[in-house]
């Protein structure tokens, strides 16, 4: 098993014809993601990278059985596109697109929340279940199927943990790059859980980092529903301080933001703190050495 | 009343603000505050210039109130909060007492509602007269923030004046970077004065996400979180980071060549260090920027870089074959540990 993705997602592209969106789909087909169909308005009919090409998603999605999209749209135009694509029933939507406004986001998880579809991102790398599919931006290349569940707020940071864990020969069952916006579609916690569920990860690792209170959530979780072992990293320590104007981000979250209150909850809740970026693999080999919590 | 006109808040306690009794006395108010640098709280410690001023009328006030809008990033919906101790101690007021803030959140698709217009008022303990006016203010700075997709707004202190009217005596506005394309009067508004020269350059080249700081060891990595981690592995090995530069997705070079002419144009650079872990952006681009930074500038520091990710054999191929002096490294705590031995072997 794996969470979220495996063999049997079929995968449409929303955005397929651009550039990114282009290179990427090619990628995960070729890492053998099944990719079933693409929507570009204004080129329906066409075929492109050897799928069709549809107007609308909800046509997508009745030609071809698509249950999962992956978004590349401009960010003008990507909570439309998240939108469209929960409309049309789809159970997970991965957004990859960076830059999309606050307040559009606000009124997309709003539509979404309490409906079937689980939105991934925005402003993230997607995620992978090592050998079975990938429906992101990451190098299939350097993830090992395995036990080891990831979870991180950073795409490049945790391309680096992967690599450390392959290089260590460790797995992975899924990794999942929930994206750096301030309001993300799924929540460290929310990922955790469906990681404690999954029967075939034994260890998660979570990568968080400054600002918010995501990390303060997941501690929470893991302190009251997580058998698991959670190894975590929060990056930014040595940030510099963020400039700021007004109050009310200060009152709404106070000290919350910094690592070093991360890192704090997060060992309150029972994980295992790594303080050094370059060792969060070699942790890992001893949680999974040392087995329960 | 004088007031600094600047990029921060808590200019009260920092001497920004001046009371004169005379047209003379305002003038030398003015005077001593212009071409001044201000340091405050929530700047750094080298400040922000003030080049302009704000002269008002002074009030006579019954009250002072804080109201403020933002994002609530736990909720993820806008929450309006107010609070009956406005001026300049509301961020401890918060710390010790949360209970005192008023906080009511608007539901995108329901939008804003009279009853939480009340909700404020009466929460202000507002004498029966005000009550409409506030609510209508209330919904009104609401308008605003959604209008113009602001990630902040705040009148502090929303006053109320010995003859009974509510006043703003002071606001900040801060804008969505992200919706900014929907709002070009806005963009235009920009006082560049008011950030670091050398952040203005990085704007002007391209480069959205770099952060002057006080090492000496010029980074550029790709990514927010992993530019964070090799901040802190620079620091656990005994470095300073001179910036945090997130080169950002962009695939071509000419960012690349910026930032290596960010570093070449700062003094305080004597080393530096790229890491970069290609996903979206593709190795070889990047590579080929490095080799170009160094064609077309005397780049004199020593450069250690470690690549890996999309692309990396040609990005690897590409620094090979370009026969350039560069340190090579192959994983994060290597390039780190490089890093601060070429400064110290300089």
């Amino acid at each position: 098993m794996s969470i979220l993705i495996d063999e049997k997602t079929r995968l449409l592209v929303q955005g397929i014809t651009g550039g990114e969106g282009s290179f990427h789909a090619q990628r995960c087909m070729e890492y053998g993601t099944k990719i079933v169909g693409g929507t570009s308005p204004g080129k329906g009919g066409t075929v492109h990278l050897g799928v069709p090409v549809f107007n609308t998603v909800d046509r997508a999605v009745k030609e071809t059985g698509a249950d999962t999209s992956m978004i590349f749209v401009p960010a003008p135009f990507a909570a439309d596109a998240i939108l469209e694509s929960a409309d049309a029933g789809l159970s997970l939507v991965v957004c990859i697109t960076e830059f999309i406004p606050t307040a559009d986001m606000v009124t997309v998880l709003r539509y979404l929340s309490g409906g079937k579809t689980r939105l991934i991102g925005p402003n993230c790398p997607g995620l992978i279940s090592p050998g079975k599919s990938k429906v992101g931006l990451m190098a299939g290349d350097i993830h090992k199927p395995g036990r080891v569940g990831v979870v991180s707020r950073s795409g490049t940071l945790t391309y680096e943990v992967v690599s450390q864990l392959t290089a260590l020969d460790i797995g992975q069952s899924t990794c999942v790059g929930i994206g750096g916006d301030p309001i993300p579609g799924s929540t460290f916690a929310e990922i955790l859980m469906l990681f404690e569920q999954d029967t075939e990860t034994d260890v998660v690792v979570l990568i968080g980092e400054i600002g918010g209170t995501l990390e303060q959530d997941a501690a929470e979780t893991i302190k009251n529903n997580m058998s698991k072992p959670v190894v975590a990293f929060v990056a930014g320590n040595t940030a510099p301080p963020g400039r700021r104007m007004g109050h009310a981000g200060a009152i709404i979250s106070g000290a919350a933001g910094t690592a070093g209150e991360k890192i704090r909850a997060l060992r309150e809740g029972g994980a295992v703190i790594v303080e050094n970026p370059a060792r969060i693999g070699r942790s890992v080999a001893e949680a999974l050495a040392k087995g329960s919590k | 009343m004088i007031k600094a006109q600047v990029y921060a808040g808590g200019r009260g306690k920092a001497g920004g603000i001046k009371q004169a009794s005379s047209p003379e006395e305002a003038g030398k108010a003015a005077a001593s505050l212009l071409g001044s640098r201000l340091v405050t709280h929530q700047t750094g410690a080298e400040g922000v210039p003030v080049e302009q001023v704000l002269v008002e009328e002074a009030v006579n006030t019954e009250r002072e109130l804080y109201l403020g809008i933002v994002i609530d990033s736990s909720r993820r919906l806008p929450v309006i909060m107010a609070s009956e101790a406005g001026g300049m101690d509301i961020e401890e007021i918060a710390l010790k007492s949360p209970e005192k803030i008023i906080k009511t959140w608007v539901d995108p698709a329901a939008g804003f509602q009279p009853f939480q217009g009340r909700q404020i008022a009466y929460g202000l303990n507002l004498q029966p007269e005000l009550v409409k006016p506030a609510g209508e203010l209330v919904g009104n700075l609401f308008r605003l923030f959604k209008t113009l997709d602001c990630s902040l707004v705040e009148i502090n202190p929303l006053v109320v004046t010995m003859d009974k009217r509510l006043l703003a005596l002071d606001a900040k506005v801060n804008f969505d970077d992200n919706a900014l394309f929907r709002h070009p009067e806005i963009a235009a508004m920009n006082d560049k004065g008011q950030v670091d020269p050398l952040e203005v350059r990085a704007q002007d080249f391209g480069i959205k996400n770099y952060i002057k700081m006080e090492g000496d060891i010029g980074c550029m990595v790709n990514g927010a979180g992993l530019a964070m981690s090799v901040l802190d592995l620079l620091t656990l090995c005994g470095g300073k980071p001179a910036n945090f530069l997130d080169i950002g997705t962009a695939n071509n070079t000419e960012r690349v060549v910026n930032a290596f002419r960010l570093f070449n144009s700062d003094p305080a650079v004597k080393a530096i260090l790229v890491n970069i872990f290609g996903g979206m952006a593709r190795v070889d681009v990047i590579a080929r920027g490095i080799v170009e930074a160094y064609s077309q500038m005397d780049i004199r520091i020593p450069t250690v870089v470690r690549l890996a990710g999309t692309n990396v054999q040609e990005g690897e191929c590409i620094l090979e074959e370009s026969g350039l002096k560069i340190i090579r490294a192959y994983g994060m705590q290597e390039a780190a540990e490089k890093a601060v031995a070429a400064v110290k072997n300089r």
